[in-house]
């Protein structure tokens, strides 16, 4: 999809031809995210959505206790030291962000007025600046008020590299100016297109001036708070024991009419995610289970006991196989997989582009994932109307057959290709977990039909996901030739995500494999597409151009994409509640609610 | 009792504590991992961070340093906060310690009251029928793992049934009697499953111990003087019975610990076990010393325990 393309369909939007929800999807078609999509619309003027609420209680509270269950309980409640998504959900009970990301991608106002937009001038044409406008009347569960200097505060303290903040990477390249009491002004260093990341989402939480100001900086753990979180959110903190329990009671002054239903709410931790499922679905102990990373045979047995409903929500998270570049097998200087060698036959694209062909990526979604995983030729899993004509998959081994023929790899005695010496010999390498070792399975026996020889390793997952400087078996050493596993695009714009394409992040001794692109790929092309994209004024270009960006990896078989995940997760049958896959899972927690 | 024997002993067991505080950490610093793993594969997050958390915290200090260091803050009674949570260890122990001492306590009080009669009762008629089911049922007790047992009785109970909750909730909304009543109710299949793991192998213990004694002269010799048989078998037979039996329940306390780590992760009880577990997949070094410190000092304090309990049962042991 080019730029053109691209303005017709924001026109299209514009005039009420296309709906904002048909132009997200064809965005994530193309590798973009729905978020991100929403904004482009917003700064081309198009209005932000409101989407109408569903919630249908009348009045405060009645709805009892709310019970959810978190199989790896969050373990500390300071949303800006949030380290998985557990801690950011468990924060979010009590915290909320100016403004907060729904299914669709398009912003929902929390603690803001008003999402910002061009047609009140709160948004610059620039780029260069938004506005925010708060809520007024908002208070802090201990009673103060909720004001600009909170969101100033915010900004201060997580950018402080003594605090070490998790969210730093939203808030270092910004400044945050108070307007009045109920305004900030967030400016940019280079026009940002994508303008609503710091206080947005997942990492806008807002934590009270009053309670963190003396302790920032090197102090931060000693901040009673951390433990004790007071916010702005629909429940108050009652009890927390770290990976066992967040519990909180209504709160009376939430500052949205009716909400929320709930007189309290309790969230264990602990456990595995089979009985987390069984506690909903079969035994209906509890309303609401996370993340549950079951296989789907499984959870349709399971699904039977009639207590509960699975819902799978679209976010980022890829399985990909990466190809590499450089060559395993040879140690230079050190470290083997080193840039200063070439891969000796995934060089040849022809063999890439047999491998892409030998990958079952259909069978792999019906035998091993079901529901829980699509087949997708992209990075971000696109529903089947709107697959991208660009990039698409396939698989054929007869073709695979005559690409290597034609390439030149002939079968040897032994039955594998080879050609001037060099056989088609790889090791395969991925964390152990069983459908990735059934995955495995399914492309060596494709491969081997080929003539190909796949070598199949599992690693431990705590070895292969560490950054263990001394460990050759982790994934960013790639001390091998092909690798799977799943990356997340946590994030909803793109441009940090295909940061790890580019030449200069190759993961090496020198940077002790912190770099992010670990199939050490090295394209100018890429780069310079990529270096443009990141200071291309233009929203529309710019989207055009990580569309390319996108392209490149895919048709250059830099990396195979297997399957999406999307996130499981159960609800009890009455409940009611919105999941989205660009924030958290709480995000909308004050609007849940159960039918009488 | 001499205390000079007891202050002995617990001299002794400082250098051992010390050594197995030393293989403890140099284990874990060997072990692959990272606590700041999860903040490497998100791309959001700047690896700076990473490394500012890393210098923070102390990580990149060579392994012999960061051992005095947790020496130094130990033997002041500080013992570190957790990566994680960033709370303090301590707290987080204590904060655990009810629910495993309640639990853990309750299964043993079970195991106990069920394996001495079901094993004197066995003894006193070897291979009856009571024998051989009690036999059997001992049996499949101790070679039943308890990740077993815990999964058939939430399948029966919780998903045929529906009668017990199999979900552990330390905090649980209600008072007075209710309270009490669904404390007991979610408590029943963990003490379950850890009390007759634990009474299968009791019951054969008690059961052979009761049969060496039931045959010696001095039981036939109270029998011939015409005491009533239950006044033998309580007074004379299981008195003395008792002695190796209660050395092994002291000895196997610290090891039930150990097999409440596998229950409290199935039924999700927070107990120590499970902060154990949790802190051993998050590399939570802090942590997973201060828990393993403490079993090791529970295992060192049994031993000494046991060994007390023994001289006084039996006066013809001596200290020295």
């Amino acid at each position: 999809m080019n730029e053109r393309e691209m303005r017709r369909l924001i026109g299209a939007v514009k005039h009420g031809k296309l709906s904002r929800r048909a132009f997200a999807q064809r965005m994530m078609a193309v590798g973009l995210t729905a978020p991100m999509a929403t904004q482009l619309l917003a700064i081309a003027g198009v209005a932000h959505a409101q989407p109408k609420s569903q919630y249908k209680p009348t009045k405060r509270g009645g709805g009892g206790l709310l019970k959810v269950l978190w199989w790896q309980g969050p373990t500390l409640l300071n949303p800006h030291f949030a380290v998985g998504t557990k801690d950011q959900d468990g924060s979010r009970i009590f915290y909320e962000p100016l403004a907060a990301w729904d299914p669709e991608g398009n912003l929902k106002p929390k603690l803001a007025a008003s999402i910002p937009g061009r047609e009140d001038g709160t948004l610059a044409a620039d780029g260069k600046s938004v506005v925010w406008k708060l809520k007024q009347g908002v208070t802090w569960h201990d009673g103060k008020p909720f004001t600009a200097d909170d969101v100033v505060f915010n900004w201060e303290y997580a950018k402080d590299p003594a605090t070490a903040a998790v969210t730093s990477g939203s808030y270092n390249e910004i400044m945050v100016e108070k307007i009045d009491q109920y305004s900030v002004m967030v400016k940019f260093a280079k026009p940002t297109p994508f303008w609503a990341d710091a206080f947005v989402g997942t990492r806008g939480m807002m934590i009270p001036k009053h309670l963190f100001a003396e302790f920032t900086g090197a102090k931060s753990r000693e901040a009673p708070t951390n433990l004790k979180p007071v916010g702005t959110g629909a429940y108050m903190f009652k009890d927390f024991k770290p990976g066992d329990l967040v519990a909180g009671v209504i709160n009376p002054n939430y500052h949205q009419d009716n909400k929320p239903y709930f007189d309290a709410i309790e969230m264990k931790g602990g456990g595995d995610a089979v009985s987390a499922a069984r506690a909903v679905l079969q035994s209906g102990e509890f309303d609401f289970a996370w993340n549950l990373q079951v296989e789907d045979e499984i959870l349709q047995k399971l699904e039977k006991g009639g207590k509960g409903r699975l819902i799978y929500t679209k976010g980022g998270g890829i399985e990909h196989i990466q190809l590499n570049n450089t060559d395993p097998w040879t140690e230079v200087d050190g470290e083997r997989s080193s840039i200063k060698t070439k891969h000796p036959t995934l060089g040849d694209p022809a063999v890439r582009q047999a491998l892409a062909l030998l990958i079952d990526k259909d069978s792999v979604e019906k035998h091993i994932y079901g529901r829980t995983g699509r087949a997708s030729a992209n990075f971000i899993y696109n529903p089947e109307r709107f697959r991208s004509k660009n990039t698409k998959y396939e698989f054929n081994v007869d073709k695979a057959i005559d690409i290597l023929e034609k390439a030149g790899w002939k079968k040897g005695a032994d039955g594998i290709r080879e050609k001037d010496g060099k056989k088609l010999k790889f090791v395969y390498q991925t964390s152990i977990n069983q459908p990735r070792q059934k995955t495995q399975a399914i492309v060596k026996q494709a491969a081997q039909k080929a003539g190909i020889d796949i070598e199949l390793k599992s690693v431990t997952a705590s070895v292969f996901f560490s950054s263990d400087v001394a460990n050759p078996d982790t994934y960013t050493k790639f001390y091998c030739d092909l690798q799977m596993y799943t990356t997340t695009m946590s994030q909803p714009d793109p441009e940090v995500f295909m940061l790890q394409f580019t030449s200069a992040e190759v993961a090496t001794k020198e940077n002790k494999w912190q770099g992010r692109n670990i199939t050490r790929w090295q394209n100018k092309e890429y780069d310079d597409n990529y270096k443009a994209s990141q200071s291309e004024l233009d929203p529309v270009k710019r989207a055009a151009m990580l569309i390319k960006a996108n392209e490149m990896v895919i048709n250059q078989q830099v990396v195979i994409p297997v399957v999406s995940r999307p996130t499981v997760s159960t609800l009890g049958l009455k409940l009611n509640a919105s999941i989205s896959g660009w924030d958290n899972n709480t995000w909308d927690l004050s609007d849940w609610y159960k039918d009488a | 009792m001499n205390r000079q024997y007891i202050i002995r002993r617990l001299l002794i067991a400082i250098p051992s504590l010390l050594g197995i505080s030393v293989i403890l950490f140099s284990v874990l610093a060997m072990a692959p991992g990272d606590p700041f793993e999860e903040l490497a594969t998100n791309p959001a997050i700047p690896p700076e961070v990473r490394q500012a958390l890393r210098a923070k915290f102390g990580l990149d200090d060579p392994v012999w340093q960061r051992y005095l260091h947790w020496l130094a803050a130990m033997m002041q009674g500080d013992w570190g906060f957790s990566f994680q949570s960033r709370m303090d260890v301590d707290k987080l122990i204590l904060q655990r310690l009810p629910v495993t001492l309640i639990v853990i306590g309750a299964s043993q009080i079970l195991a106990i009251s069920v394996a001495i009669p079901v094993g004197v009762l066995a003894a006193v008629r070897p291979y009856s029928i009571f024998d051989q089911v009690a036999s059997t049922f001992a049996m499949i007790g101790f070679s039943l793992p308890t990740f077993f047992t815990g999964l058939v009785l939430i399948l029966v109970f919780s998903i045929q049934l529906d009668w017990l909750p199999f979900v552990y909730r330390a905090d649980v909304n209600a008072t007075g009697w209710a309270f009490y009543w669904e404390h007991i109710k979610q408590s029943i299949m963990p003490v379950v499953v850890l009390g007759l793991a634990q009474a299968g192998t009791l019951v054969r213990f008690m059961r052979s111990s009761v049969l060496d004694v039931i045959r010696l002269d001095y039981v036939t010799t109270a029998r011939s003087k015409g005491i009533g048989e239950r006044k033998v078998l309580i007074r004379h037979v299981v008195r003395n019975a008792l002695i190796p039996v209660v050395t092994l329940v002291a000895l196997q306390l610290p090891a039930v610990f150990g097999g409440a780590i596998v229950t409290e992760q199935i039924f999700r009880v927070p107990g120590i076990g499970s902060l154990l577990i949790a802190a051993i997949l998050a590399n939570d070094t802090p942590v997973v010393m201060g828990v393993t410190f403490v079993f090791a000092c529970l295992v060192v304090l049994f031993n000494l325990i046991a060994d007390i309990l023994y001289g006084w049962l039996d006066p013809r042991i001596s200290f020295r």
